[in-house]
């Protein structure tokens, strides 16, 4: 035991960084602290400002809609993606049940041939609505099942389902996209531009679909049972298992929903392209996470609201659309989405650390001060 | 200021040091000493500001003002290492171990004892060896720390901090989850340290046992020092009275109500080891339990009382027999089912069991019974708020409301909401897992009080404990569990010495 003096040296190093961070996110009310809970909302202020004043096309009523219709991709799925976090989990298949969604729309709009009967069958557009988002339940249940009952790693799991969803879209398709959406009076399936296309008082549909479902999970988490559950399940699972919280049935149902919230992006973006392809919504999982951080919810669970989700899928949406506006190039915009990204990972650890009093004194916390030493 | 300053000079002292939290001041100018080679005691109803000036003595906190001095001169530490460095080592009221690691890795957690070729794990392990039989404790050193049971994690936390050399030792409540025999050996232990010169402040809510070792007692109120004293000056009396400003009385087991039918049967009920294949830590248990009646459960450690009783929950899965709620047979029913018919635990370990840290006070007092303020599909924030307060009132919890943080409370008050979460769904049946660990004697009178009236209402209550005193003040039946099975049953008027004979614990004076 004679490390005594590395330990010393060492902690005093640490010991004025910790002074330095309590200053500036010291007690009680001060600007840092404010700066901190609201940093999406003055990230989203500060990324409009800036962009306005470099391009003249940016601040206007067209452009916000234009970019609300992008957003309202990533925000479907970034809604989904935060009840999977909130318990602790993470769905990495979202972007794949998003093409694969939009696939199997594409499919039924062209008709389903029945081989023994020799009859073609035209859904109308809201079976193919139900029947689409059932595919994303179903690719959620069996993320669920495998999760909740047979315990593979929520990580693991989902990234077998982003293969899988992904193959099973291009082996549809044989690799091809659907151009033809739009349907035929005669065959009474017309009106899927009304799942994104279309607008409603110049507002994109996308954009309306996307405020219903977060309201929809809004109450859900704030007045519902469920809601209490999705929160104790990842704030505590044990201890909520013995609250008498029904945790399998919570996680399998939270993936169901991821799922279901991929699958109407799924529709939402092929209405909007008026077309469908295997490949759609790649790496699309990733933006969907970064929302949910940068909205300040925690990784590990428990912590984080819908608000704050939606936020972060504005601040990304706007951020690269304004990137794209002012034309940088797009290994700049990857760059630029990346720091953002950590940087409220970063202001996240601050603020949790800063959150949770040091009386837990939480295994973790020994861990990383005995690393130090 | 009687008696300070005429044994032990002071080699650790606060003064005038102030913390608050927000608007809530826990400390408030406090003047606090240490003496060198002695015991000092810190007494205090949960709140009172015990383990925060610990904290602050520690270097896990910083107090807000006032000044703290070593030796005599001012030091401020900016973590626990630093003061570790200085020889001040402390046990947590809440345990810090990492579950992952074994018991070796989190004893030498951060000054692994390293040479040339890296960390030498057989000299830690060999520490570790000779400080578990100092302890007395049968622990494999490479055992992970999840792997045991509470009170042997406390073990682990008390060897920690005594492989550190300190030469003050700040223990706060490190004997919650002990039996009286190994709190004996703690004891022993203390006593050799003071013999070695090393100081110790010392914090429980055992007050009886605290008094054996103590050599000054100080007692906190509200964050301000009221009382101070040698030992030879003091009494249990004296430090209720500074305590709470009354003195109390546990009382004894509610009486003139009519005890009903089995509430609760337990019948031939075995429940696997969890750590060893093919034993049983519960061996073929059978035990009936009536409306309106208190059965107190006492065992040492390792006894099986806290398998049993989580098996019933519906926790851990048996290996044989049945347990019938009611008359009808409960079989695969999940915990939440169980909850909903009326059976619920209070369980042990309120950090990994019982507490959801990153939900409210509130949130955490209404898990147990969301259906009761669920109207249709939507929840009643009136209604909820409601049973929210209700609760805070019932078990006496000291919080500034409902949506305080959980983490901001008191570990005496962290307990209450485990307890409050599971009264307020109404049971039928209530088991508590040592529900007294860390909270104060009025508390504690709280809790009986409101087991008596649910008693006197229906209520079947199981109450385990390590503490003999409160069975004999609850319980209508004591019942002494040794290796699986039930070794002895009394009634109310056994004495200390017969229960504790029969859990096979050596009967200390
Ligand atoms: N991180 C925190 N944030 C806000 N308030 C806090 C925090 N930590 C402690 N407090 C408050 O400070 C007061 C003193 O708490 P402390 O933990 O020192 O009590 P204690 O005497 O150790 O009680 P117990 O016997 O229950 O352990 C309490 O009112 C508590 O609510
Ligand atoms: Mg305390």
């Amino acid at each position: 035991m004679s490390n005594s003096n590395i330990g010393v040296i060492a902690m005093t190093d640490t010991g004025t960084i910790h002074k330095r961070a309590r200053g500036l996110f010291g007690n009680g009310f001060d600007l840092g602290r404010l700066l901190l809970e609201g940093r999406a909302f003055f990230a989203l202020i500060a990324i409009i400002i800036t962009f306005s004043m470099l391009s003249p096309f940016y601040f206007s009523t067209g452009n916000f809609l234009i970019m609300a219709s992008h957003v309202a991709i990533f925000g479907l799925l970034a809604v989904g993606m935060m009840l999977v976090i909130l318990t602790g989990g993470i769905d990495l298949s979202v972007g794949s049940t998003l093409g694969l969604a939009g696939v199997v729309a594409g499919f039924l709009m062209q008709g389903v041939t029945l081989e023994g009967l020799g009859v073609a069958l035209y859904p109308p557009v809201w079976v193919v609505v139900i029947l689409t988002c059932a595919v994303g339940a179903l690719v959620g249940l069996v993320n669920g099942v495998l999760i909740a009952v047979f315990k593979v790693p929520a990580f693991v799991a989902t990234l077998g389902l982003l293969y899988v969803a992904r193959g099973v879209a291009l082996l549809m398709t044989d690799g091809l996209t659907y151009n033809n959406l739009g349907g035929k009076p005669e065959l009474g399936n017309t009106g899927f531009d009304w799942l994104g296309f279309n607008r409603v008082f110049d507002v994109p549909i996308g954009v309306l679909v996307l405020a219903a479902v977060a309201l929809g999970a809004s109450l859900l988490l704030n007045r519902t049972a469920f809601g209490r559950w999705v929160y104790s399940t990842g704030g505590n699972a044990r201890a909520a298992e013995l609250s008498g919280v029904p945790v399998k049935r919570v996680t399998v149902l939270v993936y169901v929903l991821s799922g279901i919230c991929a699958a109407i992006a799924g529709l939402v973006l092929s209405s909007q392209l008026t077309s469908a392809g295997p490949t759609a919504g790649t790496t699309y999982e990733l933006t969907a996470i970064a929302a949910v951080v940068i909205g300040g919810a925690a990784l590990t669970g428990g912590r984080g609201n819908i608000r704050g989700t939606l936020l972060g899928a504005f601040v990304i949406g706007f951020l690269s659309d304004g990137l794209v506006i002012i034309g940088v190039s797009s290994y700049w915009q990857t760059v630029f989405t990346g720091a953002v990204i950590v940087l409220a990972v970063l202001l996240n650890s601050i603020q949790y650390s800063h959150r949770r009093p040091s009386s837990a004194a939480k295994p973790k916390t020994s861990a990383t001060q005995g690393s130090k030493a | 200021m009687s008696g300070a300053g005429t044994t032990g000079e002071a080699v650790l002292q606060a003064r005038d040091v102030a913390k608050s939290y927000g608007n809530v001041q826990a400390l408030k100018g406090v003047n606090f000493d240490v003496h060198r080679g002695q015991v000092t005691t810190l007494f205090g109803e949960n709140g009172a500001g015990k383990s925060t000036l610990m904290k602050i003595l520690s270097g896990v906190i910083r107090p807000t003002s006032g000044e703290i001095l070593l030796d005599g001169r001012p030091v401020a530490f900016h973590s626990t290492t630093e003061a570790r460095d200085l020889g001040i080592s402390i046990i947590h009221q809440e345990l810090s171990l990492a579950p992952n690691l074994s018991v070796r890795d989190n004893i030498f957690m951060g000054r692994e004892i390293t040479t040339a070729t890296g960390v030498d794990y057989a000299e830690e392990e060999r520490q570790t060896r000779a400080l578990m039989e100092e302890l007395e404790e049968d622990i494999d050193p490479l055992t992970p720390v999840e792997d045991l049971r509470l009170g042997q994690q406390q073990v682990v936390e008390i060897a920690r901090a005594l492989s550190v050399n300190a030469r003050i030792l700040i223990m706060d409540e490190p004997t919650s989850a002990l039996s009286a025999s190994e709190v004996e050996v703690l004891f022993k232990v203390i006593r050799d340290l003071k013999a070695r010169g090393v100081s110790i402040v010392y914090i429980s809510h055992h007050l009886e046992e605290a008094l054996q070792i103590t050599d000054h007692a100080v007692v906190l109120r509200d964050g301000t020092m009221t009382a101070r004293a040698p030992r030879s000056e003091i009494d249990l009396e004296w430090i209720v009275r500074n305590m709470v400003g009354e003195n109390f009385d546990l009382g004894s087991p509610p009486e003139g109500h009519a005890i009903g039918d089995v509430a609760l049967k337990i019948d031939g009920l075995s429940v696997p080891d969890a750590s060893a294949t093919g034993r049983s830590a519960v061996d073929g248990l059978s035990l009936e339990l009536r409306a309106g009646e208190i059965v107190c459960l006492y065992g040492l450690m390792g006894a099986g009382r806290t398998e049993m009783l989580e098996c019933i929950a519906g926790r851990l899965p048996k290996s044989g027999g049945r347990v019938l709620l009611e008359g009808r047979e409960l079989g695969r029913a999940s915990i939440a089912e169980r909850i909903a018919r009326g059976l619920v635990l209070v369980p042990e370990d309120r950090q990994r069991d019982g507490l959801v840290q990153t939900m409210s006070v509130g949130e955490n007092l209404s898990l147990a019974s969301i259906g009761a303020f669920t109207r249709g599909l939507f929840t009643s924030r009136k209604r909820e708020r409601d049973l929210v307060d209700t609760s805070i009132r019932n078990v006496t919890i000291k919080t500034d409301g409902g949506q305080a943080a959980i983490g901001s409370l008191s570990g005496g008050n962290q307990q209450k909401v485990v307890i409050g979460k599971m009264l307020a769904t109404n049971p039928r049946v209530v088991m508590l897992d040592e529900p007294s660990r860390g909270i104060d004697i009025g508390a504690k009178a709280e809790v009986f009080r409101l087991l008596a009236e649910g008693a006197q209402r229906g209520l079947a209550v199981i109450y385990s404990t390590s503490e003999v005193g409160e069975c004999l003040s609850i319980a209508h039946r004591i019942i002494v569990m040794r290796r699986g099975k039930i070794s002895a049953e009394f009634g109310p008027d056994a004495t200390k010495e017969q229960i504790m004979a029969a859990s096979g614990e050596a009967v200390v004076a």
